[in-house]
């Protein structure tokens, strides 16, 4: 056979190395000379829940009935020290977004849907909006590094305060919201002039370190008369030590969150880049925690990359008291959806990958302050998507949790849980399916 | 009655309500000032207790007979506390209205974040004075140590003495005055002309800070926002 020009010429080869999102961003890195900024969290593929399996009842487990034999959901959160602990009747909260990153609807709409399945949703830099307050039945208020909009008139309006120390997308970042974004109701929340690029600092202006924690820990519990619970929130960095030392200064709840977990805005090498798996981040904590003879009585909530009812459900068998959401909260209220196509194609996007949450162009009115965007946002409608999305979570949980014979979600446990990969089961600490192989640990023996 | 809550229980405007910190834990005495509607009170035996009358809420005078630790006078809304003695980190940090007075020296962070009312140090000022400031007035009648006003938002600092190492770093509103001598300032941070709007409030905040004509406002250097960091553009790289 005659070779052809087929055979001639070696075909076209990609690089895995230099892949064609690498070379993309070269090119716009050489266009512009400005590092990529966007929203969302980390997109690379992560060790995650998805390499975890629950191995089900068999004859040394017996299930429960599903729709008739009680699995209970509820978790209490701050009975450590608090006087007024909360109680959330389903293990999911929602996770701290600002006003101002966000709509006003969207932060109500997040404040209807929580409320309407009794859980949390918590507030972000900038302050409280009356919104907010008034949509929400159980409202945790974000005490951040930069404390824009900060009041104590707010903090006593809160049910919990939350110390942020830093988050998974980018822990030992601060934030900057661009001035597109400051309206004039933001600008004014956080006393700077409008339209101005408004940048969050990375550090508390008044405290630095676990010392000094503990004594703003208490400044906070002597302003709200040792009341509401107080918790800290931390990005997966050095989660056993970062649990400890929260638990040392006096926290009520820890808040792990994974580089899973969503931003407004954040460089995208930061989030692609720093901190850890949130799968990798449980085990760690929640061994500090035991250790001090701290699990279940200083509660641990985790976040980044929560998706549905068996991610709830892995996070609360490695030993998380509860989970929180903020990316797929927004997707619920609508972010991403495909209604919006034609409109997330002229920003150059597709459903599904629009991420550029901090230019306020969003289409469906969720990360704007532009006025006529934010009205396509029905915060009554979104808050009753978030309602059902997180009832659809909670049934799933208790789906696998009555399957694993629980009747309560917290009894879920590591010997419940086996590995699809040796990276998955050495971060979980649970075997590598079909054998008794905990990486690093030995056997589960 | 025990002589530490002597007058505690007379009638809410009270005079001179002695709570000695000897005696009483600190949850009891911020409880007390925190309660209190109206009246005057002397907290005795601070011995540099943190957190000390935070988040007080109405027009009390408190005076503090002793040093204090951190964040004393936190948050403050209407009252008028004077610290005779030195105070910790945050003293007043995040003041919204009201007074603070520290007769002594003032760690770092002192007013941080402050949103109104007015802080008074008498003696010097450590590190970070009046971070992140979004409206307190501050009045230093010494000197002040290192990124004094970094990010600071809207308000005043006055300071009779000199300033550390990079004043104003990344400043916004803030309006900073100084006497003394400035070590080097923070990025963005300029001098400014003072014109007589800035004579007026200058003289306004020496006046109230109990600061008499001896002190000549013409003394004084403006210093303020440059802004040419308020949006973010690649050409200032080696500012960021």
């Amino acid at each position: 056979m005659a070779d052809d020009d087929r055979w001639i010429h070696t075909p076209p080869r990609e690089s895995a190395t230099f892949d064609r999102a690498t070379i993309a961003e070269i090119h716009r890195a050489a266009a512009t000379g400005i590092y990529d900024i966007r929203g969302f969290g980390a997109k690379r593929k992560l060790p995650h829940f998805d390499d975890l399996l629950f191995l089900g009842a068999s004859i040394s487990r017996y299930p429960l009935e599903g729709y008739r034999e009680k699995c209970g959901t509820n978790v209490i959160l701050g009975t450590r020290f608090a006087k007024t602990p909360i109680e959330l009747k389903i293990p999911i909260t929602i996770a701290g977004m600002s006003f101002g990153s966000l709509s006003a609807p969207a932060k109500e709409a997040l404040g209807r849907g929580a409320s309407a399945v009794g859980t949390s949703t918590t507030t972000g830099d900038g302050g409280m909006t009356p919104e907010e307050r008034a949509a929400s039945s159980l409202l945790v208020y974000q005490y951040l590094p930069s404390r824009y909009g900060m009041e104590p008139d707010q903090i006593r309006k809160a049910d919990a305060i939350e110390i942020v120390v830093g988050q998974g997308a980018k822990p030992g970042g601060g934030g900057m919201l661009l001035g597109q974004k400051i309206s004039d109701r933001v600008a004014k929340m956080r006393t700077l002039p409008p339209g101005i690029d408004q940048r969050s600092a990375c550090r508390h202006p008044d405290w630095t370190g676990p010392d000094d924690l503990e004594i703003k820990i208490l400044e906070l519990r002597e302003i709200t008369g040792w009341e509401k619970p107080i918790y800290v929130k931390v990005g997966a960095a050095r989660p056993y030590y970062d649990t400890a030392l929260a638990v040392k200064a006096g926290a009520d709840v820890v808040v792990l969150d994974g580089m899973q977990g969503g931003t407004a805005a954040t460089q995208d090498i930061f989030i692609e880049h720093c901190g850890l798996p949130t799968l990798a981040a449980i085990r760690p904590a929640v061994k500090a925690l035991t250790e001090l003879d701290m699990h279940r009585k200083v509660q641990l909530i985790v976040s980044g990359g929560i998706r549905n009812g068996a991610d709830v459900a892995k996070a609360l068998a490695l030993g998380a008291d509860a989970v929180s959401i903020g990316t797929a909260a927004l997707i619920a209220l609508g972010d991403n959806h495909p209604r919006w196509e034609d409109e997330y194609r002229k920003l150059g996007t597709t459903a599904g990958s629009y991420d550029d949450w901090h230019e306020g162009r969003d289409p469906a009115g969720i990360t704007t302050q532009d006025p006529e965007l934010t009205k396509r946002l029905d915060p009554i409608a979104a808050g009753k998507r978030l309602a059902n999305y997180l009832s659809v979570l909670t049934l799933e949980c208790q789906t696998i949790a009555r399957a694993n014979g629980k009747s309560h979600v917290h009894n879920l446990e590591p010997e419940d849980l086996v590995a699809l990969t040796i990276e998955a089961a050495a971060m979980a600490g649970v075997p590598l399916a079909g054998t008794d192989w905990i990486p690093g640990r030995g056997s589960r023996d | 009655m025990s002589p530490a809550m002597d007058g505690m229980r007379s009638a809410p405007a009270t005079r001179n309500t002695r709570l000695d910190l000897a005696e009483l834990t600190l949850r009891q005495v911020n409880e007390t000032l925190q309660k209190a509607e109206a009246g005057d009170f002397v907290i005795t035996h601070p011995r540099g207790a943190h957190a000390l009358g935070a988040g007080l809420m109405s027009p009390i005078g408190v005076s503090i007979e002793g040093h204090v630790g951190y964040y004393c006078g936190g948050m403050n809304q209407h009252a008028n506390i004077v610290i005779n003695g030195n105070a910790g980190t945050g003293v007043a940090e995040n003041m919204m209205s009201g007074r603070v007075h520290v007769k002594g020296d003032a760690s770092q962070s002192a007013g941080a974040t402050g949103c109104g009312g007015l802080l008074v140090i008498d003696g010097n000022a450590s590190a970070r004075l009046g971070i992140s400031l979004r409206g307190l007035d501050i009045v230093v009648k010494g000197s002040i140590g290192h990124m004094a006003a970094f990010m600071a938002q809207a308000g005043n600092i006055v300071v009779l003495g000199d300033a550390g190492d990079a004043l104003g770093d990344s400043i916004y509103e803030a309006r900073l005055f100084v006497r003394g001598k400035v070590a080097s300032l923070g990025t963005d941070c300029i001098a400014k002309e003072m014109r007589e709007e800035h004579r007026v409030l200058l003289r306004g905040l020496l006046d109230a800070a109990g600061i008499g004509p001896e002190v000549d406002v013409a003394e004084f250097t403006r210093y303020g926002s440059a802004r040419t960091l308020y949006h973010f553009h690649i050409d200032n790289l080696g500012s960021y």
